[in-house]
């Protein structure tokens, strides 16, 4: 059966992302005919004089009228090897929000460049984000390479300036295609066109990059999200807790600390609707029960007791800030981390990190739109959580209006 | 369930997914809801929520809003697996709310009861203040929903604003709502219509006969194949024809269309839908057509 990649994609209306997408989508039969001849109508219609595949994915009405990219837009296909998940974002320097929200659940991150502009300032802030959200794996695509005469040199270039830039950056794994998004040159297939480059084609990379290692499967962590209590005439004792396995792989006869509280008993049994578990592991949703009768409630952690993450109140976030008004020191906000949701206070806004050139600046006292920066929450009760980098998902936290309910931001423990 | 290598499918993951998704809901808001027409994706749903909470019963009732013109098959369909489950069904109907005039039918040829489905739905969720509603929407669907959140906020009207939706992150969902306000929760937005087969074979889920290619008298409408019923008679001038056929969607008996298949078991659809080159609802769903954002359209009114 298929395994399930999730892509983050970025880029500006020139440099063919649309196109990309488009013929990745069309060359995997995941784009339908009605669907296409759809396109082609609209862009009649409008005069373009090509067909502007991004039609396919800008499905709301201001965004056709408009001729822009409002949100994040989900794109399915498949090839008989995995199943992908494509979020696009669109590419303007107001919508780091979408970009960071694209990027969040992504194992990769596809960035294009055209061939003959190089890497230019988005490229950096979508790398550049693409590492603050710890992106496992970067695939960069040089495009438009038809109109370069398909020069290597040209390919080399850009490649080079790019691996410079991310050498700042933390990011694991980059690899970079010579493509045409236009002539398909490299996207589905190997270019005759290219026979300088030894690489895989762009679907082909896809569907072999090795990426379940990216999990972790080292710290057990299990956030309990509900109880399950049947209480029927044939399980009246029955108490089990149901989550999502955010790390480690939790096996029945573990030794397992429950925290804040810090009790510790076995694990009894890990069930599923589909019958008992010997093992389970991220991100699979399980049933765990426990051998001792403990007071065990939405929001606690559940963890090996010779590997726990940390508990505290303190945390110091590198945050995206993704609504108008500022986040200033001493602001009351709600955060939710996991399954677990208190208050919380700002203590200190540290930095902001200019995206482009990658400065701290230490001297603002508060983060507007779109910014990245680091600061520092005191919450009202302990969170059990880990370094970012170590965990996504005990490591994220959401930064919510307490009145409105809005999301403000969101936080990567640091 | 086989593991090795501590690999998932992707089916399991998207199962998995569903899953924390429901237990989110049911553990954030008070009275959820989770729509269940007896179509194919419902179902789905219904076994995801099902193993979501197994071995207890589910923690919320099914909603049904019936808009006096589906198929039989479908209700009787509904009505037995809301029996087996032991679960609460409500059903709201757009027949009641006409009989009490409290809604107009448009009573041209061609006309549905999709947009009479609305205010029902909204005077339904009200009456029984439901502040979650799952849906088995899937933004493979259609352009509008492939930009809708898997929470998807509703005001007091249940409008959606597409342009003020809350940013998604992680597995982090923002369920924070105000009095009035609710949600609806698309636990199968990552699913795609190849998905939902394919979990139907792999769980052999009982799903309606008319989603099996059997024979039927139809006429050929629009360039849709509308099948001849009493609420859908032949129009002057058109063909009725026995043809092979079975249903992608099954909606409102007026506006839903068949294609041509000889599909009888759940492998075999998946052989066909693998090799076709129409979207579900592009080929079958009339409402979809009306224009390039009926679908926006609607679900700014507050349809699912």
């Amino acid at each position: 059966m298929a395994e399930l990649l999730r892509v983050a994609t970025a880029g500006s209306v020139d440099d063919g992302k649309s196109t990309l997408i488009g013929r990745l989508l069309y060359d995997t039969k995941s784009l339908f005919s009605d669907q296409l001849a759809a396109v082609e109508r609209t862009s009649r219609e409008r005069g373009d004089g090509y067909v502007d595949l991004a039609l396919l994915t800008d499905g709301l009405r201001a965004e056709r009228e408009q001729g822009i990219t409002i949100d994040v837009a989900y794109r399915y296909f498949a090839t008989p090897r995995r199943s992908f998940i494509l979020a696009d974002t669109p590419g303007h320097v107001q919508y780091t929000r979408n970009m960071v929200t694209g990027a969040s659940t992504a194992d990769l991150a596809l960035l294009l460049v055209d061939a003959r502009k190089g890497v230019v300032e988005q490229t950096r802030r979508h790398a550049f984000l693409a590492s603050l959200l710890r992106v496992p794996h970067l695939v960069l695509c040089v495009n438009k390479m038809d109109l370069v005469d398909f020069d290597r040199d040209v390919f080399e270039k850009v490649k080079e300036e790019f691996r410079h830039f991310a050498a700042k950056l933390e990011i694991v794994d980059v690899t970079t295609i010579p493509v045409s998004a236009l002539g398909g040159d490299n996207v589905v297939s190997r270019s005759p066109s290219t026979p300088w480059y030894d690489g895989s084609s762009l679907l082909h990379h896809l569907e072999e990059l090795h990426f379940a290692s990216d999990r972790n499967l080292i710290d057990v962590r299990f956030p309990v999200q509900w109880v399950v209590r049947p209480r029927s005439e044939d399980l009246p004792d029955y108490r089990g807790y149901a989550g999502q396995i955010a790390g480690g792989v939790l096996k029945p006869g573990d030794d397992v600390i429950v925290l804040p509280s810090g009790l510790t008993t076995r694990v009894a049994g890990i069930d599923t609707y589909d019958g008992p578990v010997d093992e389970a592991f991220p991100p699979m949703s399980v049933t765990v029960r426990l051998e001792d009768d403990l007071d065990v409630s939405r929001g606690d952690m559940i963890a090996r007791p010779n590997n726990q993450p940390t508990v505290g109140q303190d945390l110091n976030l590198m945050v995206s800030w993704m609504v108008d008004a500022p986040l200033r020191r001493r602001a009351r906000i709600g955060v939710k981390h996991t399954t677990r949701s208190v208050r919380a206070m700002v203590t200190e806004v540290c930095y902001r990190v200019d995206i482009d050139t990658l400065h701290r600046d230490e001297t603002v006292e508060t983060l507007g739109l779109n910014d990245i920066g680091r600061i520092a929450l005191r919450t009202t009760s302990p969170l059990c959580y880990d370094p970012y980098r170590r965990n996504r998902g005990t490591g994220s936290v959401l930064l919510i209006d307490e009145s409105s309910g809005a999301t403000l931001g969101a936080g990567m423990v640091l | 369930m086989p593991v090795t290598g501590y690999e998932l499918t992707h089916l399991q993951m998207l199962e998995a997914e569903a899953i924390h998704i429901f237990r989110e809901v049911a553990a954030e808001f008070e009275r959820p809801a989770l729509l269940f027409s007896g179509g194919k994706d419902s179902i789905v749903m219904l076994r995801v929520a099902e193993k979501a909470f197994w071995p207890a019963r589910l923690p919320f009732p099914l909603l049904h809003i019936d808009t006096g013109h589906n198929f039989d098959e479908v209700l009787a369909f509904r009505d037995h697996r809301a029996a087996e489950l032991g679960a609460r069904l409500v059903v709201g109907s757009v027949q009641a709310a006409i009989d009490r005039g409290e809604l107009t039918e448009d009573t041209r040829p061609g006309a549905s009861r999709n947009q009479l489905q609305t205010p029902v739905l909204l005077d339904t969720i009200a009456d029984h203040r439901f502040d979650a509603v799952f849906g088995g929407a899937r933004r493979d669907e259609e352009k509008a929903r492939a930009k809708e959140r898997v929470y998807s906020f509703r005001d007091e009207f249940g409008q959606w604003d597409p342009k003020n939706q809350r940013p998604e992150l992680w597995s982090l969902y923002n369920g924070r709502h105000r009095p009035g306000e609710h949600i609806r929760v698309f636990p199968l937005s990552n699913w795609t219509e190849l998905d939902i087969w394919r979990y139907i074979a792999q769980e052999r889920l009982e799903i309606p006969s008319i989603y099996y290619a059997h024979r039927r008298d139809v006429v050929e409408r629009d360039g849709m194949i509308v099948a001849v019923t009493p609420l859908t008679p032949p129009r002057p001038g058109e063909a009725v024809v026995p043809r092979q056929i079975r249903y992608r969607t099954v909606g409102d008996v007026t506006c839903t269309g068949a294609v041509e298949s000889v599909a009888a078991t759940a492998l075999e659809v998946i052989a066909e839908v693998a090799a076709t080159r129409i979207t579900e609802r592009g080929a079958t769903r009339a409402d979809d057509r009306v224009s390039e954002a009926a679908m926006e359209d609607r679900k700014r009114e507050g349809y699912f």
